[in-house]
């Protein structure tokens, strides 16, 4: 049972969080080069992304094919708040996540009445309905050619986000700060029941859950962590694109859950770090990136039929079932009050 | 907004013709894409979400066939059974191998396809806007409709898709070949019991939804300007059209298409910002009225 705030899931959760940060901001120290703070930091706002869409296709089973209209909206309302120049960072930040989730009620409440595929294209729809306000409300986005004009960093609590090292370490701890977000909504009750839901709705439906009200609440909450990895990216190219828009972006980020696998948590960062090294290397090289992204897709879902992480994954755990007088589970055997009955082993497990 | 200017057209015999044709058109076009969209669905039970990309397709045969031929049938013939037939291997080589599996591999192989499709459009045509022109066969006079004028082109554009609308309607519920395709939707195990080959029929029935797009791109190439990407904005209108009207429904598709058609003729007079705008709104006035679209049967 959870006892309280502190439970030993959450203090394991923030240890690791606390650790993950740390290697993050050791890392650029340890390899200066410009070129990998950089890649992480669009590593940070892709991310974010793909983890939070795995809120809805992993965790509740809903296949959303138009995550990125959040990604965008997040972006767009940072990067006009910051032009006002009345508003500090902080504010803005909190402004355009609580402006996403806003847009994100509204077009939740009509999507998440749709099941399985109809989600997928209505999705999709709205998607390229944000797409096309971008594009037509020139005055106000710039239309085509962005939002330009740069996006003001003044400076929080005396931290000067012009210098790329304070804005590196801000963007790795914010990032930070919403896995572990995540992480505790997907552990908490509300995670299970929508775990629930995704196996077996009419069940939930019985027991006397809302299904309607928490796909929504799961829709809206996705839709606010994907409009930080908007703003983060806004922040740093110092401007906003309507292209964060396009439905290209969303289908990356699904196949970002693909690489990376459903299964674990973290598994989405997998796919983006592989994508978008890939990316790196395609755009590099060929002008066709289309042609090679496409083709990779096929190889891996014709091929593979799930993703890179969970092959690796199943490998590791076929491993671990052959090795001989190894007990199941996680638990090293170090940690275990060594003798145990059988029965009694297996319950703790379980 | 500018609703004066929606008004006095209204008031106008010649402007409101005008209007009207080009929403007929548009309407026309949106139709045969999202009948074929509608055919797949109903049959194989998957959203083919590439069949925007077939459309772009059918217009690009089309302009080839024609530039090579300079004959405007061949060029329709080359759209409608070049992607028609492109359809059916799609569905055989990769489409049929996702079957039954999770939606977002069906949704993964969909993205890469459009993506790759759209690459090899701007490989062998270049990135570019490119135009067909319209066919010696239709350089006549502008019929003369209550003061306005309606190209003779567009009269033909109805007709024809009137004409396969109608065919397909036919061919489903009048015909042996359309009684096994509907028993196929709903049991395909005993179609397959009784000696019927149905994968052959599932490749079909992929191909003739694929024809449909095409022959919609291939009726689109003379009047619109051919891009790579020209796809996307035909297959989130042709959804909109499919909740709107009701999945599955050909007469509730027609009736969709048309008031989409008419939305955005009289729209670009009245306001012409917000034309996306209605649509969605539209959509989701009918999501909350009646969740399984005009004619639907059953709820989405």
């Amino acid at each position: 049972m959870r006892s309280g705030l502190l439970s030993p899931g959450l203090l394991r959760d923030v240890a690791f969080a606390i650790a993950a940060l740390a290697l993050l901001l050791v890392l650029p120290m340890a390899f200066p080069a410009p070129a990998l703070r950089d890649f992480l930091i669009y590593f940070f706002a892709y991310g974010l992304l793909a983890m939070s869409l795995n809120l809805l296709v992993g965790l509740t089973g809903l296949v959303s094919f138009g995550h990125a209209a959040y990604f965008a909206t997040g972006a767009y309302a940072f990067g006009l708040l910051m032009q006002t120049g009345r508003v500090s960072i902080p504010l803005a930040m909190l402004a355009a996540v609580g402006g996403t989730a806003l847009v994100a009620l509204v077009i939740g409440a009509i999507c998440v009445r749709l099941k399985e595929i109809y989600f997928s294209f209505i999705t999709l729809a709205f998607q390229m309905f944000i797409h096309s306000v971008i594009v037509t409300w020139v005055s106000l986005t710039g239309g085509d050619q962005g939002l330009r004009g740069g996006i003001p960093r003044p400076p929080i609590l005396g931290l000067d986000l012009n210098d790329a090292r304070v804005l590196y370490g801000a963007c790795a701890a914010v990032f930070v700060l919403c896995i572990l977000a995540m992480r505790q909504v997907s552990q908490s009750p509300f995670g299970y029941t929508l775990r629930m839901i995704r196996d077996n709705p009419a069940r939930a439906n019985f027991l006397g859950v809302d299904v309607t009200a928490m796909k929504l609440g799961i829709f809206v909450f996705a839709a606010a962590m994907a409009s930080v990895g908007g703003l983060i990216l806004a922040l740093f190219v110092s401007g906003a694109y309507p292209e964060f828009a396009f439905w290209t972006t969303s289908g990356e980020a699904i196949f970002m859950i693909m690489l990376g696998g459903t299964t674990i948590f973290l598994g989405p960062l997998v796919g983006t770090l592989l994508l978008q090294t890939l990316n790196h290397f395609v755009t590099i090289y060929t002008e066709h990136h289309g042609l090679v992204l496409g083709t990779v897709i096929l190889v891996i879902v014709l091929g593979l039929r799930r993703g890179l992480a969970d092959v690796v994954y199943d490998w590791l755990q076929g491993r671990r079932t052959t090795r001989p007088n190894t007990p199941a589970g996680p638990t090293p055997e170090g940690a275990e009050p060594a003798p145990l009955p059988d029965g009694a082993l297996k319950s703790r497990i379980v | 907004m500018n609703l004066e200017a929606l008004v006095d057209c209204l008031s106008s015999a010649s402007c409101a013709v005008t209007q009207v044709s080009t929403g007929l058109i548009v309407g026309m076009l949106l139709f045969l894409v999202t009948s074929g969209l509608s055919l797949i669905f109903g049959v194989l039970g998957i959203i083919n979400f590439t069949h925007g990309a077939f459309y772009m397709m059918g217009a690009y045969f089309a302009f080839t066939a024609y530039a090579l031929t300079g004959s405007f049938l061949a060029s329709m013939a080359a759209g409608a059974i070049g992607v028609g037939l492109f359809g059916m291997a799609f569905e055989r080589l990769v489409m049929s191998r996702v079957y039954g599996r999770d939606i977002l591999m069906q949704l993964l192989v969909c993205y890469a396809m459009i993506l790759i499709l759209d690459d090899g459009v701007k490989i062998l045509y270049g990135g570019e806007y490119r135009m067909m022109g319209m066919p010696d066969v239709f350089a006549l006079p502008p019929v003369e409709i209550a003061g306005g004028f309606v190209p003779g082109y567009y009269l033909f554009m109805v007709g024809v898709a009137l004409a396969a609308g109608l065919v397909l309607w036919l061919g489903i519920n009048r015909t042996r070949l359309g009684k096994i395709v509907r028993a196929l939707a709903i049991n395909p195990q005993m179609v397959g019991a009784l000696g019927i080959n149905t994968t052959l029929l599932y490749a079909g029935v992929f191909g003739l939804g694929s024809l449909l797009a095409g022959l919609a791109g291939a009726l689109a190439a003379p009047i619109r300007t051919l891009t790579p990407g020209m796809g996307v904005s035909i297959l989130i209108e042709s959804f909109i059209v499919t909740v709107i009207g009701g999945m599955g429904s050909i007469a509730g598709a027609f009736l969709a298409a048309l008031l989409i058609g008419f939305t955005r003729a009289f729209g670009a007079i009245g306001f012409p910002l917000f034309v996306d705008g209605l649509m969605f709104a539209l959509m989701a006035l009918v999501l909350v009225v009646k969740p399984s679209g005009l004619l639907g049967r059953e709820a989405a």
